[in-house]
């Protein structure tokens, strides 16, 4: 699952979770330029399916590591 | 009595979603739904002020409740009304808050949402009177709200008679054994394996097993799923925006990217502009395509399932759950990528 509400997510037991940047974005970031942002949903993607090549036996955050800000 | 009423943001006229980040403020008289109650409660009560905040900042920031206070005891408030919510949960928040910041000062106070508002427990020990699910039922909860407050003007107390939320009864009764025994029984029972046995059982969700991991991604057939509502513009097959009753399927074979103006989302909880402006950004298609180029991705499945989870009572969401996996089964897709708003 790829959220913003990452809490929520733990607490209904959402297996594996990619925490994204803003509730009405999952997998985007609209501060970015577009070949950042591009480039961020690809990542956000690779997270995922990392998640789900990957056993796990609670809720799980698969946190994404990033260059990709608006201030960078 | 002089109330003190509180709305937000979009019931004040203050605006939609691009003013749910304004901070409290105070206006005179009645506004909106308070021109109804108004009416309805007849000259013995009259509504002094309306209080508002937007329903951003009222969920996000702790302080508000306090400032809200505030303000009404400033307008001399002798009663606080807040709502009707009816099932919005960042508003039914901000108004449990309110109540309950109100009741523990010592200024009654009132709020009114659905039962099923998640922002309900915040309510504290202040009454909330049962509102309907949505705005079209109005009337019929202004005018529950209206007798309830003629009946704590008159000080008496609400029952479940007066639309009243009860919360689950505690009912007292005599045990053999004192707790401290009790407890040290139910340590030693989860020592010896069991799981189970408890004296107060805590609602919550299922327990979701988590499903075997894939192989490998890159020889894995994988679906893209969401609750945030992309649909084709337009909605020609007329998905809800709330309170969904059904899912929808849409193709994506051969398709690189979702297209700005060819997809939109109808979700009622959140701003769409950013989702509009680039729809990939609820349904990462232009992502999973690239990497299904390079190898990343076995197949991507060939079409999306879609609903809007926004109000979506838990129950039917489980159904939803259950039969899109079932459906992703049979098509033979391993994994399932799911974006939530």
């Amino acid at each position: 699952m790829i959220t913003n509400l990452v809490t929520i997510a733990e607490q209904v037991g959402a297996p594996r979770i990619v925490p994204g940047r803003g509730i009405p974005y999952p997998s985007g970031d609209p501060n970015l330029s577009p070949q950042a942002e591009q480039a961020w949903r690809r990542r956000l993607v690779q997270r995922a399916l990392d998640a789900v090549a990957t056993a796990v036996e609670h809720p799980t955050i698969f946190e994404v590591d990033v260059v990709e800000r608006a201030d960078a | 009595m002089r109330i003190v009423h509180y709305l937000n943001q979009f019931y004040a006229g203050l605006g939609g979603e691009e003013t749910a980040g304004i901070g409290p403020r105070m206006l005179d008289g009645t506004v909106g739904p308070g021109r109804l109650l108004a009416q309805l409660l007849g000259d013995q009560h009259q509504i002094v002020a309306t209080i508002v905040c937007g329903d951003n900042h009222a969920a996000s920031n702790a302080t508000a409740s306090q400032e809200l206070l505030d303000l009404a005891r400033g307008a001399g408030a002798e009663l606080v009304v807040a709502g009707p919510a009816f099932g919005s949960g960042r508003y039914g928040l901000a108004c449990a808050r309110l109540v309950a910041a109100a009741d523990a000062a010592g200024l009654p106070a009132l709020a009114t949402m659905h039962p099923d508002n998640p922002g309900i427990t915040d309510a504290g020990t202040a009454p909330v009177v049962a509102a309907g699910a949505t705005a079209r039922e109005m009337r019929p909860t202004l005018q529950r709200v209206a007798a309830a407050i003629a009946k704590l003007a008159a000080g008496a107390t609400l029952t479940a008679g007066d639309g009243l939320v009860v919360k689950a009864a505690r009912i007292g009764r005599l045990v053999e054994q004192r707790a401290a025994a009790r407890a040290v029984e139910l340590v030693l029972r989860r020592l010896a394996g069991d799981q189970q046995s408890t004296e107060v059982p805590v609602g919550g969700f299922d327990a979701v097993e988590p499903a075997a991991p894939v192989d490998k991604a890159a020889s894995a057939t994988v679906a893209l799923v969401t609750e945030g509502a992309v649909v084709p513009a337009g909605n020609p097959d007329r998905l809800e925006s709330a309170r969904a009753t059904r899912w929808l399927r849409y193709q994506i074979e051969g398709v690189d990217a979702l297209a700005s103006g060819e997809w939109e989302s109808v979700a009622g909880g959140f701003a769409t502009t950013a989702a509009n402006a680039d729809p990939n950004r609820l349904l990462p298609l232009d992502a999973a395509r690239t990497l299904e180029r390079e190898g990343a991705i076995g197949r991507l499945h060939g079409e999306f399932m879609v609903t809007v989870g926004n109000g979506t009572p838990v129950a039917t969401a489980r159904r939803f759950g259950v039969e899109w996996a079932a459906e992703l089964r049979k098509a033979g897709v391993q994994a399932a990528i799911l974006t939530a708003t």
